[in-house]
């Protein structure tokens, strides 16, 4: 049986990060150096680092959909309106039920579970105090059903839970649906709130990686020397994908094309990466884009700056662009925004997007004293790098439970 | 407390609860679901309010006695007196 896959297109992008609430503004800051993490006090634990996002709630929602949904809910819903409007897709005369929405998630309902156990705290833990709000807000599919409810939108509605992975596999996911046919346009990506929850602090805390710094936007310092481990960042990227005919019929901007993709699992740890794996994924990624790894013009890293996690990522990408790949430039973003987690994937494909059209690999900025077991040929380090061509952008993400993704974006050639 | 004083108690809870609304010209007398966007989650929220706030319990059985400002003052002002209030 032959079957001609349809290629698929990104035609719009919704984002917020720290540093950023559009794509154009949080680009500029990639190109600036300008970071985005600040102090946040943590219940329980006092003032920590995090990556705050500040975009405008109310542009989207009610006050009373504020009251009642989730943060995951409302970063997913800004996301959203955001890339369809990008998009300028027909929105009000597309058919609704055509229309899926798979939103990535490191986990959802930490958030709310604490908060309510805080509250009936106030009232001796007597559970009759407890919110009859907890469930909608808490069950798994709640990002991704917040769209669908403000929106109109009566396709499938869900999430995909996949650890620090969640944001490649969002738009993984949604190419698959699309090439199957079960829906017409997509609205995926990643989405993450996990700066609202003590327990995701205290855990890393626990595992001693959780980076402190006295300067909050020199904390988050991927390959360097004194990086000490991750800060975490609420944050959300979604997009619009079509399959190309679509998007070409309705003379729709073209992004980037899904080029290849790789979801694996290590197999091997419940939090420690496996370099092989890693290597194994993008290897494979290559394989289902059809490209080597010279074609790919961008790394764009996982890199957490936990001490081990780099060295290890660095070894799985050595392996595989260690050789003849005089135009492969890595780099790193959570170096600007922290760990975005459940986003992270999709934040930071969104933020090299736009080097097919400027020919800029923005770079991992506070290196001050590179690791040498990260010095990777081709990091751009601490300045953006104009480059000859940009015509594949790599994207790893990786997450707990061994889980690995790995998302190639073609530049859209005709 | 007086009647008048139980309906301000409702009003602030309903504030709180549809922060969107305009509830400077409720009608006491006309349910509050047919004056304003309210729907059984929110009611709900009406009934915890009432006992995170006031102490006060609301059984299933009572919950159409709250249909109206005038209603929820017949009901809750000897709740709030029993209570000393």
């Amino acid at each position: 049986m032959s079957f001609k896959s349809p290629r698929i297109v990104i035609t719009g992008v919704g984002l917020t990060a720290p540093n950023g609430n559009t794509l154009s503004e949080f680009r500029q800051n990639l190109l600036n150096g300008v970071g985005g993490i600040e102090k946040k006090e943590i219940r329980y634990m006092g003032e920590l680092l995090a990556g705050v996002c500040h975009y405008d709630a109310l542009k989207y929602q009610t006050k009373k959909e504020l009251r009642v949904g989730t943060r995951a809910g409302s970063v997913s819903i800004y996301c959203a309106r955001e890339a369809v409007t990008d998009s300028k897709i027909d929105f009000a005369n597309f058919p609704k039920d055509r229309i899926g929405i798979y939103v990535g998630t490191t986990e959802h309902g930490n958030v709310e579970t604490e908060n309510e156990i805080y509250a009936i705290s106030k009232f001796n833990y007597d559970t009759k105090y407890w919110s009859h709000y907890h469930n909608p807000r808490t069950v798994s599919n709640n990002p991704a059903g917040e769209v669908s409810l403000n929106l109109g939108i009566t396709g499938p509605a869900y999430t995909i839970g996949a650890a620090c992975a969640a944001g490649n596999m969002g738009l993984i996911h949604a190419t698959q649906m699309l090439r199957l046919g079960e829906v017409d346009l997509a609205i995926c990506g990643g989405v993450s709130e996990s700066i609202h929850t003590f327990g995701i602090y205290a855990g890393f805390k626990s595992q001693n990686a959780l980076a402190t710094h006295a300067d909050p936007l020199k904390a988050s310092r991927p390959f360097d020397k004194a990086r000490n481990g991750i800060v975490i960042s609420e944050g959300g990227a979604l997009y619009t994908l079509e399959r190309l005919d679509d998007a070409l019929a309705r003379g729709a901007k073209i992004y980037g094309e899904i080029g290849g993709y790789c979801v694996n699992s290590d197999a091997s740890d419940y939090v420690l990466p496996n370099p092989g794996r890693q290597a194994e994924c993008v290897r494979k990624a290559l394989a289902n884009a059809n490209l080597a790894p010279h074609d790919i013009h961008i790394v764009n890293t996982h890199a957490t700056a936990t001490p081990m996690g780099d060295i290890q990522e660095c070894e799985a990408i050595r392996a595989v662009f260690g050789e003849n790949c005089p135009d492969t430039y890595i780099n790193n973003t959570k170096s600007y925004i922290g760990h975005c987690m459940g986003a992270a994937g999709a934040l930071e494909l969104a933020g090299n997007l736009p080097s097919f059209d400027d020919l800029i690999v923005h770079p991992t900025i506070n290196v001050d004293d590179l690791d040498p077991q990260c010095a990777l040929p081709g990091l751009v380090i601490n300045h953006p790098k104009k480059v000859g061509r940009v015509d594949a952008i790599l994207n790893n993400s990786f997450g707990m439970l061994g889980i690995n993704s790995t998302l190639i974006v073609k530049r859209y050639v005709a | 407390m007086t009647k008048d004083e139980t309906k301000q108690v409702v009003l602030e809870i309903i504030a709180d609860i549809a922060p969107d609304e305009d509830i400077s010209n409720l009608k006491s007398d006309v349910r509050l679901r047919d004056q304003m966007q309210l729907d059984s989650m929110d009611f709900l929220d009406i009934v915890m309010e009432l006992r995170k706030r006031h102490n006060i319990e609301v059984p299933e059985a009572d919950y159409p006695q709250l249909a109206s400002l005038d209603s929820c003052a017949d009901y809750l002002t000897p709740k709030f007196e029993a209570l000393g209030k």
